[in-house]
């Protein structure tokens, strides 16, 4: 990479870090070109949010990791490096992570309880993995159970994100019948600012661009009804899908992987979830915009929704119903039959006393009526 | 309780118990309108004509001659929600394999603009069914509540999913939901309302053309 050639680089700042790496001005701009894309901001505010990234100071962020698979850290830190992304990432101040950092025990609270003293209020808390509330004892760091060590770590947070469907909403921990009584960062920390970055995993470039937005605005971005960036989370995976068009055209795939599959036809009826989950998958795709689920011919699970775990079956279609089945049906049927004919019954019996009460009427019994 | 909860919600337990009421409450009907029975025909028939139960429920399908000039509203009106209804119901992919978990039987869907174009017919045809209604005096004099409820209830769930198609009024995930409380309202309502006549048309319409041709009138 070439050496760039930045008149104002303060030192300490992301700026100063980007020119010991070789980065350029130009490659710079590109990358925040395209960040600005990907929160929906107007072009305009490329040069202004590469501005004040140069001019920030390295953001000190402490990532704690409670209940999950680590699976959110890899998709983040193993993505297709090197990038600018990944270099943002880099000049960020990483002051614990105890999944990544070579420190442990101590030594790691010790880096812990340090950032948070020299950035009381101004570090940024990124939170992997659900909460267990049922017994202290079922996750633990260093003897701290996830619960004390989040509302410890939450207090001088300028803002938390939540990174994963497990932080975001509880995810797989919290599927029923949910035996860690896992729950969400929101659902306990209820004074701080919280981004949700659900997915499972989360997208990198969705990370990095709630980062940039941090770095750049001091704030965080809009958030739809559930917590997320709506740049990212504004519209559905089905919507933004290149099977789009066959769905329209009434085109399925009727198993994984025949013709029609090939062809890039529709997998609604395989149960993609794609119609009601809100993510970029479709757009910014993974592994440097390689592919998605989708395009590599597997229905979306809906993972960045709260609760899709519980959401019905994963490989039947939205349409189809969650759990009827035809002994339900045949028992309502017979239950029906058995009103009906107990309605019969009632019904002929009040026919048949109404004929037995019925009294014959003669000629005889009738009389003029004289006027 | 997030949309995809409620939407959850609504294709699991909520389904469940408005799919469990319309089957008791169809069986129930149609014992009860089955249990009545009818007097034994002592009369010897006038004209032997087998099948005259079966060729009126087709017959009575078919326009009648003079209708369109009499009462243009209602036969077009009819028609066109009629047609559109069914085409929506059961030629929308979605709906097919909604069909084809309960009962295994699968057939062709049809693109999704020609049933989108249904659902606008459809709901056209009952707003303009409904005006009709209630400018026409001897209408609007035999209208009872009940017509009214089974026009709503009809409506709902024909809107509501053009709705959630289009993106309109709500997100999609939430008016999903709601598409499928409507239609889990109609099919509460189905067997006790006006609506049954979806199944007891069929008895009547047999009954009618076996019972005329018993007299001489041809079906």
């Amino acid at each position: 990479m070439k050496h760039a050639q930045q008149p104002d680089i303060l030192p300490g700042t992301v700026g100063e870090g980007l020119a010991q790496r070789g980065i350029t001005r130009r490659e710079f701009l590109q990358l925040c070109t395209t960040l600005t894309a990907l929160l929906a901001l107007p072009p305009s505010m490329a040069s202004a949010m590469a501005e004040a990234i140069s001019k920030a100071r390295r953001q000190s962020v402490i990532w704690l990791s409670f209940q999950e698979c680590t699976g959110c850290t890899e998709s983040i830190t193993r993505s297709h490096s090197p990038t600018l992304e990944n270099l943002i990432f880099d000049l960020i101040s990483l002051d614990y992570h105890h999944t990544l950092q070579a420190a442990s025990a101590e030594a790691a609270e010790h880096a812990r309880a340090a950032a948070m003293k020299d950035n009381n209020g101004k570090y940024l808390l990124i939170v992997d993995g659900s909460i267990p509330m049922g017994n202290p004892g079922f996750s633990t760091i260093a003897g701290i159970s996830n619960h004390d060590m989040l509302m410890e770590t939450a207090q001088g947070a300028a803002a938390i994100v939540a990174v994963g469907t497990c932080a975001s909403y509880g995810g797989i921990p919290k599927a029923d019948p949910n035996p860690t009584g896992a729950v969400s960062v929101g659902d306990i920390v209820k004074n701080k600012p919280i981004i949700n970055v659900p997915g499972c995993p989360p997208i990198p470039v969705v990370m990095t661009g709630v980062l940039a937005h941090f770095l750049t605005f001091g704030g965080i971005p809009e958030l739809d009804a559930q917590g997320r960036p709506k740049s990212f989370y504004g519209e559905t995976i089905h919507d933004r899908c290149y099977r789009r068009p066959f769905y329209d055209q009434g085109k399925f795939a009727q198993s994984f992987d025949d013709e029609a599959a090939r062809k890039g036809w529709c997998l609604f009826k395989l149960g993609c979830k794609g119609p009601v989950t809100y993510n970029a998958c479709a757009t910014t795709k993974w592994n440097d915009g390689t592919s998605f689920p989708v395009q590599s011919g597997h229905g979306c699970i809906g993972c960045s929704e709260a609760n899709f775990w519980d959401a019905g079956p994963l490989y039947e279609a939205l349409s189809m119903p969650v759990s009827v089945t035809p002994s339900m049906l045949g028992a309502a049927a017979v239950a029906g039959a058995a009103a009906g004919a107990a309605i019969t019954w009632h019904n002929r019996s009040t026919k048949a006393a109404a004929k037995a009460a019925h009294k014959k009427v003669t000629v005889q019994d009738l009389t003029r009526e004289e006027k | 309780m997030s949309h995809l909860d409620l939407l959850t919600f609504a294709r699991g337990s909520a389904l469940n118990w408005a799919l469990m009421l319309f089957v008791a409450g169809i069986g129930l009907r149609l014992f009860e309108i089955l249990g009545l029975g009818r007097k034994a025909d002592l009369a010897r028939p006038r004209t032997i004509t087998p099948g005259s139960g079966w060729r009126t429920i087709a017959m009575r399908s078919l326009p009648a001659e003079g209708m369109l000039k009499r009462d243009p509203v209602t036969y077009i009106g009819g028609y066109v929600f009629h047609f559109g209804l069914l085409v929506t119901i059961f030629f929308f992919a979605p709906h097919i394999e909604f069909f084809r978990s309960i009962t295994s039987l699968v057939w062709p869907g049809l693109p999704t603009a020609l049933i989108d174009a249904s659902v606008v017919a459809a709901i056209v045809a009952l707003g303009v069914l409904l005006a009709h209604r209630l400018n026409n005096p001897v209408k609007r004099m035999l209208s009872g509540i009940g017509d009214y409820v089974a026009w709503g209830a009809t409506l709902l769930p024909l809107l509501t999913g053009y709705l959630a198609y289009h993106h309109l009024l709500t997100e999609y995930t939430l008016m999903l939901a709601l598409h499928l409380f409507s239609i889990e309202l109609l099919l509460v309502l189905l067997p006790f309302t006006k609506l049954f006549h979806t199944f007891s048309l069929f008895i009547s319409r047999w009954y009618n053309g076996d019972w005329f041709a018993s007299k001489g009138v041809a079906s």
